[in-house]
């Protein structure tokens, strides 16, 4: 419908919406987060949710103990190798719709451990992140505005065609392969569905 | 704090047999340790623990080390015949030291207020015999310790109540903290690489990778 039209019924009283707008309004504003913490960021990610910054003028209070009832899983942490598969199981519980936040420096590339032997560097490669947040560890006001680009991003989806979102297309996977303990490394080290290796062209 | 010569002279008084070196340390800290043997170490320790004047009742820390098989090279003066002439010359001599695996202990006491003293524990070698007694009977804070060096090094200790990996998976075979693990190739890109990640980036590619 045209915006013009809209606005000049809305000042007549008659409201005028969309399926698409009420269901995607529905859902962003009722996103219940996985009370899921790895490290130093979920210090971070429990201030969020206290009086000061106040997660919960956003919808998003209710932390959930089981992944069966959470929407949102915020990756706040590093992720060792040896936490990895348990990770991905907790993502696997989560019932659709479901969405990630990498937060802080280690979920989205190992961050300072990087080059250890242990770390997992980044849970890109395992599971579909929707949103990254650098930091060391992130301000909450920084999980906010990664809550809010959240929120545009469900605010945004169109429930037909191609790009429709993975709840709503039955051939787009539900569940992720978990990882397997390797002898000397994960197995498989990504998942090549979900991520691959960026190469880097140089130009002289 | 009695000076470490003579701890070292009272246990051996106390224990017979014990043999025992004083390693010194160079560095300002001066933390010179005891290098114990490995069959009379238990008794050492005990001895340590219970001894009055010592009672060294708390061990703060225990680690690995790993030795890596050295080439030792020493300058020795000695005097040949070279032309009818006796003369001193200078001759390099290399020793081959074969590698071992270490374990170290800080030991204090919480009764006397004093500490530390240093006790390491030398395995044979670093690949079929790596067996150290566990002193984890005597000091029950070292259970996790000694399985933490299990895990990175690769130090069986006899008689640990639990010998388990503690951080890395069971299934896994290296030992991350020997100075020979390689890693497992998963570079994948990095903006400015230099020094050992440039290695890794010369490894991945290939040897014309640029930086």
């Amino acid at each position: 419908m045209d915006e013009g039209l809209r606005s000049e019924l809305q000042k007549q009283g008659i409201f005028t919406t969309t399926l698409e707008e009420v269901y995607n309004w529905g859902r962003k504003n009722s996103v219940w987060p996985l009370s899921f913490g790895l490290a130093c960021c979920a210090i971070e990610m429990i201030a969020t949710t206290m009086a000061r910054y106040d997660l919960a003028r956003f919808g998003a209070e209710v932390f959930r103990p089981s992944p069966r009832q959470a929407d949102l899983m915020i990756v706040a942490g590093t992720v060792t190798k040896k936490m990895a598969p348990q990770v991905v199981r907790l993502f696997n519980q989560m019932p659709e719709p479901k969405y990630v936040i990498a937060m802080g420096a280690c979920a989205i590339s190992g961050g300072p451990f990087k080059q250890g032997y242990n770390v997992l560097k980044g849970i890109d490669r395992y599971i579909p992140v929707d949103v990254h947040i650098p930091g060391c560890p992130p301000r909450p006001e920084a999980l906010i505005h990664a809550f809010m680009t959240l929120q545009k991003k469900i605010d945004e989806q169109k429930l037909t065609g191609v790009n429709r979102p993975r709840h709503l297309n039955a051939e787009a996977p539900s569940e992720f392969p978990v990882p397997q303990f390797g002898e000397h490394d994960l197995v498989p080290p990504n998942n090549p569905d979900v991520w691959q290796a960026p190469s880097l062209i140089r130009h002289a | 704090m009695i000076p470490l010569e003579q701890i070292k002279s009272r246990i051996e008084s106390a224990i017979p047999g014990a043999r025992l070196e004083i390693i010194l340390n160079g560095s300002p800290s001066g933390q010179n340790s005891l290098l114990v043997d490995n069959e009379h170490a238990v008794p050492i320790a005990k001895f340590l623990r219970d001894d009055p004047a010592l009672r060294l009742d708390y061990c703060s820390n225990a680690t690995g080390v790993d030795w890596l098989d050295l080439e030792l090279t020493e300058k020795v003066k000695v005097k040949k015949v070279v032309d009818g002439v006796e003369k001193e010359v200078e001759e390099v001599k290399k020793t081959k030291r074969p590698g071992y695996l270490e374990a170290v202990y800080h030991l204090y006491s919480m009764e006397l207020k004093h500490g530390p003293v240093i006790i390491r524990m030398r395995t044979e070698n670093r690949t079929d015999n790596v067996h150290l007694p566990s002193l984890t009977p005597l000091w029950r804070g070292c259970e996790f310790q000694e399985r933490e060096i299990f895990d990175l090094y690769g130090i069986l200790f006899d008689d640990h109540p639990d010998l388990r990996r503690i951080l890395m998976w069971d299934g896994f075979k290296d030992y991350p903290m020997r100075k020979d693990y390689v890693e497992p190739d998963d570079y994948e890109y990095e903006p400015t690489p230099h020094d050992e990640v440039l290695e890794r980036t010369r490894k991945h590619h290939g040897p014309e990778a640029k930086a």
